[in-house]
């Protein structure tokens, strides 16, 4: 047995060991190629809006920036996209001369049909998401979690994930789920990133130095607490 | 949750039914339902796989003839706060599917958080949570008619009732872009509150004097929310559960019914300590 094992290990010493790894480095480039490019295109279907939608010009036209289209109703809750009944306030008839507003026109506005839009920040079913507390109550911009997409001109590509639905903007646009800017991603470790921060910066009062270095249960708090804090009983807030 | 308390008052939503006004008739079970995207089957006759977050109890006295009664007793979650916070289901949860919110008082279940070890279902004295054992079946068309602001739940999670907390994250919403971050007790009820043809079913924040819960309940937070309406029972009072669910009762037996005793025990001595 042992003669045996010697020879095999003679063998693959001197002719098999560059092979060996030849084959493991081409193999590790296929996978992180795969993994990397192959495999987000296999994920990702790539979808038009039914409308080219241009904000810059519909901005420049309008009063009050985006609360003009995406506003709050009277019962708190957040129009999103806004429906054709919106629309139509201006597009009864189309206006210019541009394919994407004479088809909205013809196939929509005339025939009373919703324009069935790709919406990119929709969350899963799960997610209680409250528009009036981030915009009114925290006065947040809107361009935090959506980004400049009132700088549009065109409607981007919408890319659906094939196994979850989802769109891709859940997940960000980066697949190792990497980010630079706080609307390149939606998942739930985006909001806690912001949560977690705002509750150190608002509501938690160190002691002057020196004491400042002790630890924990020297800090204070001050003022009021947000409702949404990282504390476990939290969960309930944005899930439903 | 102290610090939060100096700053801004936690509200603790409860609920007082009396049970002299319930018919036993069932709306608050079908409201609740339809409300809340409960899941049914088509033979719901095993009560042991079926679901239902308000469930109505039928108690009887036991005597014969003349003095039979029977009372009706209507059951959702207690929503326990048990000491600080230690409700008997939150506190085994392995996996912070449930918390208790001191905020409102309320429970909640993450249906995404839970992986159906069913330990809570152990734990609640008052069986109040089900298990999805499938996943729900809608019949055809009736998606439609599904509550967008209640997320369906899967197969293999624990559910229960949730004191309608969609209408409280609603009339939030509302109350914030009116520029205010406090409710009137007319903005958040209960489905099963508000269906109730008797008006047996009432709802509100215990903790203030001026809801009609606080008023009627009496409650005694410094002895664990102890009632001190003397009509006004709990269920288990003694297990210390400290539930936000009361009952109300003129009749002896049906308070009694709301707890075990043993045998020649002195029911009046003993309740009221």
């Amino acid at each position: 047995m042992s003669i045996q094992d010697d020879k095999a290990k003679e063998v693959s010493a001197d002719g098999a060991a560059g092979p060996i790894i030849l084959f493991f480095i081409l193999g590790l480039a296929a996978s992180l190629v795969f993994g990397w490019v192959i495999f987000p295109k296999l994920l990702y279907s790539q979808k038009k809006q039914p409308i080219d939608f241009n904000h810059v010009l519909h901005v420049e036209a309008v009063d009050e920036g985006c609360e003009s289209c995406h506003f709050f109703r009277e019962d708190g809750s957040f129009s999103g996209i806004p429906e054709l009944a919106q629309c139509v306030d201006c597009h009864e008839e189309a206006q210019g001369e541009d394919p994407n507003e004479v088809k909205f026109v013809e196939e929509y506005v005339a025939n009373g049909r919703e324009v069935p839009w790709l919406v990119y920040a929709r969350q899963p079913d799960c997610v209680f998401f409250s528009h009036v507390a981030h915009v009114k109550e925290a006065e947040m911009d809107c361009g935090t979690c959506h980004g400049h997409i009132g700088e549009s001109e065109h409607s981007r590509v919408y890319e659906e994930n094939r196994i979850t639905g989802y769109s891709r903007d859940i997940w960000g646009k980066n697949i190792s789920g990497l980010k630079k800017h706080t609307w390149e991603r939606m998942k739930m470790d985006d909001c806690a990133e912001c949560h977690a921060t705002k509750e150190i910066k608002t509501d938690v009062e160190t002691l002057p130095w020196p004491i400042n270095w002790l630890p924990l249960p020297y800090k204070k708090q001050t003022g009021n607490q947000a409702s949404v804090t990282t504390v476990k009983e939290a969960c309930f807030v944005c899930h439903k | 949750m102290k610090e939060e308390g100096k700053h801004k008052k936690a509200k603790k939503y409860g609920m007082v039914i009396n049970l002299d006004e319930c018919t036993g008739c069932g709306a608050c079970m079908v409201a609740c339902m339809a409300e809340n995207n409960v899941p049914f089957r088509e033979d719901e006759s095993n009560k042991l796989d079926s679901i239902a977050w308000m469930r109505v109890y039928k108690l009887t006295n036991g005597k014969s003839y003349p003095e039979a009664d029977i009372c009706y007793l209507p059951r959702p979650c207690m929503h326990c706060e048990g000491d600080h916070g230690h409700s008997p289901c939150v506190s085994v949860c392995p996996a912070t599917a449930t918390d208790y919110n001191y905020e409102t008082g309320i429970v909640s279940q993450i249906y995404t958080r839970c992986f159906g070890c069913r330990y809570c279902m152990a734990a609640c004295p008052y069986h109040a949570r089900y298990f999805n054992w499938w996943d729900p079946v809608w019949p055809e068309g009736s998606t439609k008619y599904l509550s967008p602001n209640v997320s369906p739940r899967m197969r293999g999670v624990v559910e229960k009732c949730s004191f309608c907390f969609h209408r409280y994250q609603l009339a939030m919403d509302k109350a914030y872009l009116e520029g205010r971050t406090v409710l009137e007790e007319d903005e958040y009820q209960t489905s099963c509150t508000q269906a109730c043809p008797a008006g047996a079913i009432t709802f509100g924040d215990l903790n203030n004097p001026e809801h009609k819960v606080h008023q009627l309940a009496k409650p005694d937070n410094k002895h664990g929310g102890r009632p001190g309406n003397p009509n006004v029972f709990r269920l288990l009072e003694r297990l210390g559960t400290n539930p936000k669910v009361y009952y109300m009762s003129s009749r002896e037996w049906v308070r009694q019914a709301g707890d075990n005793y043993i045998d020649n025990e002195d029911f009046a001595k003993n309740y009221r300590h």
